[in-house]
């Protein structure tokens, strides 16, 4: 089922049209309301009247996740502060979040676009869903539950960390939806295996996101559940999830281009790339009120495909993503800097020990493993005082990048040293 | 009295403990006593010896992580219960034990070699 035919399945060329408009009035306001970004276009020697049609995009300046921490919390507000009903946070680098705030006009219209896409799963008013995904300051649980009870389905609000109690409620309450991380949701299968319930739930589809996962996760899903499994994907700081969904075709992400306007480019020339390349997603907000972003650097490798699909939408499909065009690591759907475990050692140690990050994906969960090498500042010759300061990082990690790590002290030297950060990560999760 | 001790860092894996002593050993370090205490992912190997500061260097040149700490040491007498009034005067004075070990000596009688939260307050208890 299409929710809104008209905008999703509109030529090309009219969508065009109504990009470019949007595009200039949504610069016209950003320029008159934003310091920071009025400040970047007139060195960038931009004018609101230099953007007629959307392919002007290019003239504008990008937005990175440096600038919104920058101007955090309300430096990038493009409406009087009276305006915003709700705000939403994603970490950060440093462990300051990154704020974001939403009109009453901007929940409206991710509320449209999560339905649109959970239509795509074929979600209806007709449907019982549960979303599992964490309510609070994190775009998953409100955005999911606000789009489905706009698409007049019953909303279960399970949150997370109780798989018990979300199983007996599936069961009982006969719900026929889930919205969830995909490594929970198989979490979720194995536990119904253990207990040989999967023939006791009447659960017909899933829309998984909020971090990355292959077709090959896809598949258990739908032969473990029985089950149809859409992926959903979506940042905080463009709205949350919703931006874009696959349909039932699997050809890519269709992204929502009327509110959302996406282009690829190359993450060091910062040059636009040709039609089905690959290169780093930039996505500038057309209609958001509260804090729209100019070109923002999603730092997610994929391309765009704007053929029209199967499905009879017009809208272009993100592909596969290939990865992070910087360091950024999202592990069970969190994003998390070395950065921040840097900070976290810092507090704990007094000093920055050399550290060694690796994520795995071990029978579909996310490791997350911190190394550190155990230096005389910091060493005791009492075990307690050692594992002490294990457990004290642990819960500075914890609480600077929101998940837990598994924190080994180890040699000095057993860990590789290099001048460059990267070196300080190793993910070996196969994303193929 | 009070002994200095040195304290080396080692991960739980086949070998480490073999690596460190030929270390000291090349090192020329006489050792008098020798403890080990560990978790499942790493240990401390405590160790008093006749050249501690220079057992610390060789340590630290072969990329290992040490401190040298002053323990107390205690001669053991031969006599029943002798260790029990010692601990017994220790944990009076309102000190409490960390750890302790035995550290046997070829030319005098074995030490106990004790380390306390207060070190000055347990010899004081043991004068
Ligand atoms: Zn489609």
């Amino acid at each position: 089922m299409i929710w809104n035919e008209t905008k999703e399945c509109m030529s090309r060329d009219e969508l065009a049209a109504m990009q470019g408009k949007r595009l200039q009035k949504q610069v016209e306001r950003i320029y008159h309301n934003v310091e920071f970004y009025r400040k970047k276009m007139q060195q960038a020697g931009v004018e609101p009247a230099d953007i007629e049609t959307v392919e002007d995009i290019v003239k504008l300046p990008f937005t990175t996740y440096e600038d919104l921490r920058n101007n955090y919390p309300y430096g990038l507000l493009a409406v009087p502060r009276q305006e915003i009903v709700r705000v939403h946070a994603s970490s950060g680098t440093t462990g300051k979040p990154k704020v974001l705030c939403y009109t009453r006009r901007d929940i409206d219209i991710w509320s449209e676009c999560v339905a649109r896409a959970m239509s795509m799963a074929g979600i209806t008013r007709d449907d019982i869903i549960q979303v599992g995904y964490g309510y609070g300051l994190f775009t998953g649980g409100l955005g999911a539950h606000y789009g489905a009870e706009n698409l007049g389905a019953m909303v279960i609000p399970m949150s997370t960390g109780n798989t018990k109690k979300l199983i007996d409620m599936m069961i009982d309450c006969e719900v026929t939806a889930i919205a969830c991380t995909p490594s929970y949701l198989l979490h979720v299968a194995e536990a119904l295996e253990e207990q040989e319930l999967v023939d006791k739930v009447k659960l017909k589809c899933a829309v998984c996101g909020a971090e990355p996962w292959t077709d090959a996760m896809r598949d258990q899903i739908e032969k473990r559940l029985n089950i149809k499994a859409y992926d959903i994907y979506g940042l905080t700081e463009i709205m949350g999830p919703g931006v874009a969904c696959d349909c039932g075709y699997h050809k890519g992400l269709h992204i929502f281009e009327d509110h959302f306007l996406p282009e690829i480019i190359d993450p060091d020339t910062l040059e636009e790339k040709a039609h089905g390349e690959l290169g780093e997603l930039c996505i500038t907000t057309l209609t958001k009120e509260g804090m729209p972003l100019l070109r923002y650097r999603t730092r997610d490798l994929t391309s765009l495909e704007y053929g029209q699909c199967e499905c009879g939408r017009t809208m272009a499909r993100i592909q596969r993503f290939k990865g992070r065009s910087d360091d950024m690591l999202v592990i069970r759907g969190v994003n998390v800097f070395p950065s921040q475990v840097e900070h976290a050692l810092l507090t704990v140690a007094g000093t920055t020990p050399n550290y060694f990050i690796t994520v795995d994906r071990v029978n579909n969960n996310d490791t997350f493993d911190v190394a550190i090498e155990v230096e005389e500042r910091f060493f005791s010759d009492e075990i307690r005082k050692l594992e002490k300061l294990r457990s004290d990082v642990e819960d500075a990690i914890h609480q600077t990048v929101g998940i837990k790590a598994k924190v080994k002290l180890v040699e000095p030297n057993a860990l590789p040293h290099s001048e460059g950060k990267t070196k300080h990560v190793e993910d070996k999760r196969k994303l193929s | 009295m009070l002994v200095k001790q040195v304290s080396i860092f080692l991960e739980n894996r086949p070998g480490t403990l073999d690596e460190a002593l030929k270390i000291l050993k090349d090192a020329n370090i006489n050792m008098e006593g020798l403890a080990l205490a560990d978790t499942s992912e790493f240990g401390v190997m405590r160790i008093i010896v006749d050249k501690p500061d220079e057992a610390k260097q060789a340590m630290k040149s072969a990329g290992y992580t040490s401190i040298v700490n002053e323990v107390i040491a205690v001669e053991l007498q031969p006599e029943v219960g002798y260790l029990a009034g010692v601990v017994k005067k220790i944990s009076s004075a309102g000190v409490n034990i960390e750890y302790m070990y035995a550290a046997p000596s070829k030319d005098s009688a074995a030490k106990m070699i004790i380390k306390t939260d207060d070190a000055e307050k347990a010899q004081e208890a043991l004068k």
